[in-house]
């Protein structure tokens, strides 16, 4: 990827980090650590990979994505609006009384394919999307994102499985490797190491990269459109919280709200890196 | 004449994939169960095998169906209804896929496997979930009918067959249906005997049974759980002296609890249902579990001596 193109990523990043916090500060409700963990691989999926826009909804060759992980869905709220599919003013309406904007992905929202939520769905509803391309004898991809935590779900590994039987390799999945859940480390809570090596054994080719990295991300789904005869997890190792300092790597912050006062800092740090870049 | 559900599913099936390459039928190793390893052979393009694993096989089949596809997932009732509960909840009905979940070997038909293999809660299951239809064919005329609408509609259904051959209720051409109104099996002023599923054609005989002791009895195939036709329940609330319910079916959630909710609202009469028990049902095969607890003929036609 081009430095330019590089650097332009790396602003979006930024600011769909601000409209994060600030639809959670708004709303007093959202999963700030998964969000900005997982904001990197929204941004290069949806400004640099994938074949999806708002005027293509219908089109059968436009690419598949599904938030596994729904509840980091106000990272995806705020990429949605910011590609057009509704205006930004909407979301202020998030979780609030009649709102369409609930906290996890509904279909009803435009840009959104199915719903997701409960853990452990959205890998097997996207190798079913991957065998109707197959089918279909249609070109496009199927990404989903899941949660390290997620993975202790068993429905995790029927998809797997089928998707190594079925040699997918029109699939992408992302584990948004972060090693925190809601009570504790992963390590702690139900180990997944080694991820990389519990995939493969399922059939899968495994990418194991730096997750907050754009360059890293953009490559990695580059390889995965280039493998052939099987399907690509990428193991992204991220870190929870990503981009606000006193919400990195800090279990509380799975689901808790910013003052008034960390939303302020919140902001001048998403500022700064911005003016670094 | 008898004949098994699940044949005239698969065959249907097998035609309706000729000229439909939208048709999808997915299993959970349950190919051989469901009379489809022909439709295996025939249409492997249109065939998708997920192994024992049931979760995964409804969300697959909703992923086909969010990109255009009609699958159909086909595995028994007991673990389609249950095992994969949330995987219909959230990736069918919730994120409106049209999925139709047929449910094979369904009700008692396992016989002696035993509860694990009993689905006797489907009704209350799949009929709580929003958005989600449910439909228990009689005969293998009235599920040739019901699979020529379902074959072609655009909303998720959910639909229990039994395992072995069953009776027929009605004759080639002349089931009389219209989709989600009860079929009036025969008509009645002393009492309606309202039944799904197999038991219809044992509520049947025992209505003849009856028609022989002077009582005149009106029979309704309520195939159609949900959406449940209403109008015909008030209907025979309003025009016979009570109303008897027989399902292979706990009584919590199933057809007698839905039609006592209908006549308490709209037309209060006596309602009195025959049921399977709140417990594991005795060992034996499908006629010998039914005649224990008097879903037979035979114990429906005493259930209604008793109401008249």
């Amino acid at each position: 990827m081009e430095q330019q193109e590089l650097r332009s990523l790396q602003k979006k990043a930024v600011a769909i980090r601000r409209e994060i916090v600030t639809m959670i500060h708004q709303a007093g409700t959202g999963h700030i650590g998964g969000d900005l963990s997982v904001t990197d691989i929204l941004v290069d999926l949806y400004y640099k990979q994938m074949n999806v826009s708002p005027e293509q909804q219908k089109n059968p060759e436009r690419d598949r994505f599904i938030l596994s992980k729904g509840h980091s869905v106000e990272a995806l709220y705020a990429v949605l609006a910011d590609k057009g599919y509704f205006p930004k003013e909407e979301l202020e309406t998030y979780a609030q009384y009649g709102s369409k904007f609930i906290g996890h992905p509904n279909n009803k929202i435009p840009g959104i394919e199915v719903n997701s939520g409960s853990l452990g769905h959205g890998l097997s509803v996207g190798v079913g999307m991957a065998l109707a391309a197959r089918m279909d004898g249609r070109g496009y991809r199927t990404y989903v994102v899941m949660g390290d935590g997620e993975c202790a779900e068993g429905s995790v590994w029927e998809a797997a499985m089928a998707g190594g039987h079925y040699k997918l390799d029109n699939l992408t999945a992302f584990v948004d490797r972060n090693r925190l859940q809601i009570s504790g480390t992963t390590e702690e809570v139900m180990t997944q190491d080694s991820a990389e090596e519990r995939w493969a054994a399922f059939g899968w080719n495994v990418l194991s990269i730096p997750g907050n990295d754009l360059a890293a991300i953009d490559d990695a789904v580059d390889l995965a459109k280039r493998t052939k005869g099987k399907p690509t997890v990428i193991i992204a190792n991220t870190t929870k919280g990503c981009g606000v300092s006193f919400i990195e790597n800090q279990v509380a912050w799975h689901h808790k709200v910013p003052t008034d006062e960390q939303y302020q800092k919140a902001l001048e740090e998403l500022a700064a890196k911005e003016a670094s870049l | 004449m008898s004949k098994a559900i699940k044949k005239v599913i698969a065959e249907f099936l097998q035609e309706e994939a000729d000229v439909n390459k939208d048709i999808v039928v997915l299993c959970s190793d349950s190919r051989g169960s469901g009379g489809l390893g022909p439709y295996a052979e025939a249409h492997k393009e249109q065939f998708v095998e997920v192994g024992i694993a049931e979760q995964n096989l409804v969300g697959i089949s909703a992923g086909l169906a969010a990109c255009g596809k009609r699958p159909f997932a086909v595995s028994p009732a007991s673990f389609l209804s249950t095992r994969s509960m949330e995987q219909v909840k959230v990736d069918v009905a919730y994120s409106h896929t049209n999925v139709k979940l047929i449910g094979i070997s369904g009700g008692v038909s396992y016989g002696a496997l035993g509860m694990t293999h009993h689905s006797a809660t489907d009704i209350a299951d799949m009929a709580s979930i929003p958005g989600l239809r449910v439909y228990f064919p009689s005969d293998q005329y009235l599920a040739k009918e019901l699979m020529k609408v379902l074959a072609r509609d655009e909303e998720p259904a959910y639909i229990r067959i039994g395992r072995n051959a069953v009776a027929d209720v009605y004759e080639d051409g002349k089931v009389g249906f219209t989709m989600d109104k009860a079929v009036t099996v025969k008509e009645g002023t002393d009492l309606t005997i309202i039944a799904c599923g197999e038991v219809v054609y044992e509520a049947k005989k025992a209505a003849e049974a009856l028609e022989k002791e002077g009582r005149s009895v009106r029979v309704l195939d309520m195939y159609c759980l949900k959406p449940l036709d209403e109008e015909a329940v008030c209907r025979a609330a309003r025009e016979t002296k009570a109303i008897l319910t027989v399902e292979e079916h706990t009584k919590y959630g199933g057809l007698g609890s839905l039609v006592a909710q209908v006549t308490a609202a709209q037309a209060p009469t006596k309602v009195r249902s025959l049921t399977l028990p709140d417990a594991p049902v005795v060992t034996g095969k499908t006629a010998e579990i039914f005649h224990h607890y008097g879903l037979d003929a035979e114990g429906i036609a005493k259930a209604a001596r008793e109401l008249l």
